[in-house]
């Protein structure tokens, strides 16, 4: 027992030191001395990014640790609402950021740290043979795109309606990733998923982008919440997403800036 | 209906061959496991035989020379078991409707089969309720009447009274008795009282071989094997015909009338009620030595066994010779109670 | 705790932990209750898409009923009353679906009959797609709903014996005559138990339905799937369209509970 004491106070003062002998890292956030666990619920297009950029921030700050949960916006909403731990939300749309807000559950005002469009996505050889956005509403192409009340889906109404296309699919599902999963099966002839989702993807399907797509601008905002146990580090990453190497990352994958 | 049987299941140790003539009553008996649920599973096509041969009037039951098998429902044969097995959710008169509208007779004609049948087992006034409002001997005939309404060319009876009171089974015994007049019936059964009202001829199984077979009362007052001695309570002695009588294994020697020649295989059959006790040896030409294996009360008399032979005496003699088992004792019967015959 | 006849030799700590068991199942039922919006239930419950949902739901679950006694009793009466080599095999085959996440299940199902599925690609060739049908949510709602009919179904005629179908048998009746006249009416009750538990699986099938059926309002949203878009936008419509399904399987398990009572086939047994 006396020996793990002496091992435990010797490990907390090497930390101390090694600490304070560090220089800073960041300009303006202070680094060094940042430790702590935070949890981030995240949406489930975040996916490869966030993960990649918590490693990142867990480099950076050694005495940190991030964890991720990541899901449907809506899901994760319901679930913060309901008292679950969370340090930090990043949604995948503006309208579930404003029922956190509006539940007065953020610390400081929501940041916009990236965008997202649409894009076509077909299976690979394209057998369906689509060109354009008008091509979707061939009654003989068996579309899949998200429901209406999912952003991805109301990002689908605003196209639609913006192109003055009527779309006819086979089915409506709730989340993108079921949208993109008919796809890659080669079930469906066409599905409308984000650009991020087509990139991740990589060979499995065929990403088509089209004008009309920039008319559904997703917008992302990140914030972090007022429960927090560790807030200095709750904001940290969430000025590390918006800072230059969180949008590095997120660029890389597909994401627009916001 | 002449009915002709020959099978072997090895798995039983089962071989046997019978017929049967057309309007005869054969009972079939024999202790537990003798063989005599597969004979009549093997008739009725329950079961399959390893070899063989059946034919029922004109229809080959089964033959293993050609593997042919006849199914059940085509064969004619009703079986009657212990547990009346009426259909639960048929009324009494819809069970006994059963076999004529399997055969393709329409409903009120089976119907009016059905209720005739009931009317021949006494059981009319049962003919609406169901199953599970019946008693056991209620039960039991109506499936009577269920089993003879499908006309079967050949009924068996599986112990039809051994599932019911004791009281309630002579008026069963009476009721078949009539209905299966001319009726070409196997019946199983452990009460000679059955064999006698209602055989012609008896068959005795015994470890899946017939050990005795014959018209009723000459096998069941003749045994020639001791669980046929058993069963119609009867002493059995066996040997050689001599000169007196029959001249046992140990060399002693019993008279009796016969008319075997000597030297034939022969059997002797004695009433218990015709053998007397002593201690010590007695006068009687017919007098044998045993050793008391038990006593056995019996309504007002009590039987004394040996391994040879049984005595029924009043309870007051056997206190006043002071019977107990290993108790050393000579039995001694007259030569009118003794028949002896072929063995 | 008073016997139901007799003496019942229940010790008293065992009711306590089967009332804690009740608890455990009835509390999240009441939680949600409590959540209901009542004034706005009426109107959640009625809207087009809820209707449309719920109609489908009813459809598609007779439907997958219907095709589970069809092939189910067969099925049962093979696993009952014959022995094979492999039969043990194949009941545990048979029953996987029981024990199989329903998710898994769509899986295979989309393997089978999608698009380049082992039947399905044929299928294609003929114009026939299954795939995003109304045929899909059948088809998966029979794939999960099947082991719970075949279950009941042959334990119950295991319990009956063939005593009966012998004597039948005996009697000049054709083995179809002897399955419609003695063998079906003595496992009414199991197979009216197992037909009612069927249809309340198949009703609250959702796994495989959204893998392998899609879902299109009308045509492959159940009302499963209707929750589960819902909860997104409208967490009123969900829990009010929750308890509409709870109050059917409630329904349904008790009409499943009175027809599983054996009481005319008592004595006979």
């Amino acid at each position: 027992m006396n020996r793990l004491a002496l091992a435990a106070v010797a490990a907390a003062a090497l930390a101390l030191v090694g600490c304070a002998a560090q220089p800073s890292a960041e300009p303006s956030a202070t680094a060094d001395s940042l430790e702590g666990s935070i949890t981030v619920f995240a949406a489930a297009s975040l996916k490869t990014t966030f993960t990649d950029l918590a490693e990142r921030f867990e480099a950076e700050h050694p005495a940190t640790t991030v964890g991720l949960n990541f899901a449907g916006s809506s899901d994760l909403v319901t679930q913060i609402t309901e008292g679950a731990p969370a340090d930090v939300f990043a949604s995948a749309d503006s309208k579930n950021m404003t029922t956190l807000t509006d539940a007065a559950l953020n610390a400081g005002d929501p940041v916009d740290f990236a965008t997202n469009v649409l894009e076509i996505a077909v299976p690979p050889g394209n057998p369906a043979g689509i060109e354009s956005f008008a091509d979707l509403a061939n009654p003989d192409v068996k579309l899949v795109i998200c429901a209406p009340a999912v952003p991805c889906g109301a990002a689908t109404v605003t196209v639609e309606t913006a192109a003055g296309v009527d779309l006819a699919p086979v089915s409506e599902e709730s989340a993108v990733t079921d949208v993109l999963g008919k796809v890659t099966s080669g079930e469906a002839d066409a599905g409308l998923v984000y650009v991020t989702d087509v990139i991740g993807a990589g060979d499995a399907v065929e990403g088509i982008g089209f004008d009309e797509s920039a008319e559904a601008v997703n917008t992302y905002p990140i914030v972090a919440l007022d429960d927090s146990a560790a807030p200095d580090v709750a904001q940290a990453f969430v000025d590390f997403v918006a800072g230059a190497t969180g949008q590095k990352v997120l660029a890389a994958a597909g994401f627009g800036t916001p | 209906m002449t009915f002709s049987f020959s099978a072997a299941v090895a798995e039983r140790g089962f071989e046997v061959a019978l017929s049967v003539a057309p309007g005869e009553t054969v009972a079939i008996l024999g202790p537990n496991g003798a063989g005599k649920s597969t004979l009549l599973g093997l008739t009725a096509g329950l079961l399959r035989a390893d070899s063989g041969r059946a034919v029922l009037d004109d229809t080959v039951l089964f033959d293993s020379v050609g593997g042919s098998f006849t199914p059940p429902h085509r064969r004619g044969v009703s079986l009657l078991a212990q547990e009346p097995l009426l259909f639960p959710h048929l009324s009494a008169l819809e069970n006994v409707a059963f076999g004529p509208r399997s055969a393709g007779v329409p409903r009120a004609a089976a119907r009016a089969t059905a209720r005739h049948w009931l009317a021949e087992v006494e059981a009319l006034d049962l003919a609406d309720r169901r199953p599970a409002q019946l008693s056991g001997g209620q039960a039991q005939r109506v499936a009577v009447a269920r089993a003879l309404a499908s006309d079967p060319k050949l009924l068996l009876l599986d112990e039809p009274m051994a599932a019911l009171d004791v009281s309630v089974a002579p008026a069963l015994r009476r009721m078949l008795r009539r209905v299966l007049a001319g009726r070409t019936v196997l019946i199983v059964t452990h009460d000679i009282l059955d064999a006698f009202t209602l055989a012609d001829r008896v068959v005795v199984l015994d470890g899946g071989r017939i050990v005795d077979q014959g018209p009723t009362r000459e096998v069941l007052e003749r045994p020639r094997s001791a669980f046929t001695a058993g069963l119609a309570a009867l002493n059995l002695l066996v040997g050689v015909r001599s000169q007196r009588g029959i001249r046992l294994a140990d060399g002693s020697e019993i008279s009796g009338a016969s008319d075997l020649v000597v030297g034939a295989s022969a059997a002797a059959a004695v009433r218990p009620s015709a053998v007397r006790v002593s201690l010590d040896e007695p006068a009687a030409a017919n007098r044998l030595r045993g050793e008391v294996l038990d006593l056995e009360p019996r309504g007002d008399l009590v039987r004394v066994r040996s391994d040879r032979l049984a005595a029924d005496l009043a309870p007051a003699l056997v206190a006043d010779l002071d019977l107990a088992p290993g108790a050393a004792v000579w039995f001694a019967f007259d030569e009118s109670d003794v028949s002896v015959y072929a063995g | 705790m008073r016997p139901a006849d007799g003496y019942a030799g229940v010790p008293r700590w065992v009711a306590a932990v089967a009332v804690v068991g009740a608890l455990f199942v009835l509390l999240p039922l009441a939680a949600m209750v409590t959540r209901v919006n009542w004034g706005q239930f009426v109107p959640l419950v009625t809207s087009e898409a809820s209707v449309a949902a719920l109609l489908l739901s009813l459809r598609t679950s007779l439907a997958a009923t219907v095709l589970c006694i069809v092939f189910g009793v067969p099925m049962a009466l093979v696993l009952a009353r014959s022995a094979f080599r492999g039969q043990k095999i194949l009941r545990s085959l048979v029953l996987l679906p029981l024990v199989l996440p329903p998710v898994v299940g769509g899986i295979a199902l989309l393997y089978t009959f999608g698009r380049r599925g082992l039947i399905g690609q044929p299928l294609e060739a003929f114009g026939v797609s299954i795939a995003f049908s109304t045929t899909a949510v059948v088809l998966a709602q029979t794939f999960v709903a099947l082991p719970f009919l075949v279950l009941s179904l042959e334990g119950a005629l295991r319990t009956v014996g063939t005593r009966y179908e012998a004597v039948g048998a005996t009697l000049g009746a054709r083995p179809t005559t002897v399955l419609r006249r003695i063998t079906l009416p003595l496992v009414l009750p199991a197979l009216v138990s197992g037909s009612v538990l069927s249809f309340a699986r198949a009703l609250g099938e959702f796994g495989a339905t959204l893998t392998f059926a899609g879902s299109l309002q009308g045509t492959t949203r159940t009302l499963p799937l209707e929750i589960y878009l819902q909860r997104e936008t409208s967490p009123d419509t969900a829990v009010a369209l929750s308890l509409v399904l709870v109050v059917v399987a409630v329904v349904v398990v008790s009409i499943a509970h009175q027809a599983g009572s054996t009481k005319y086939l008592r004595g006979a047994l």
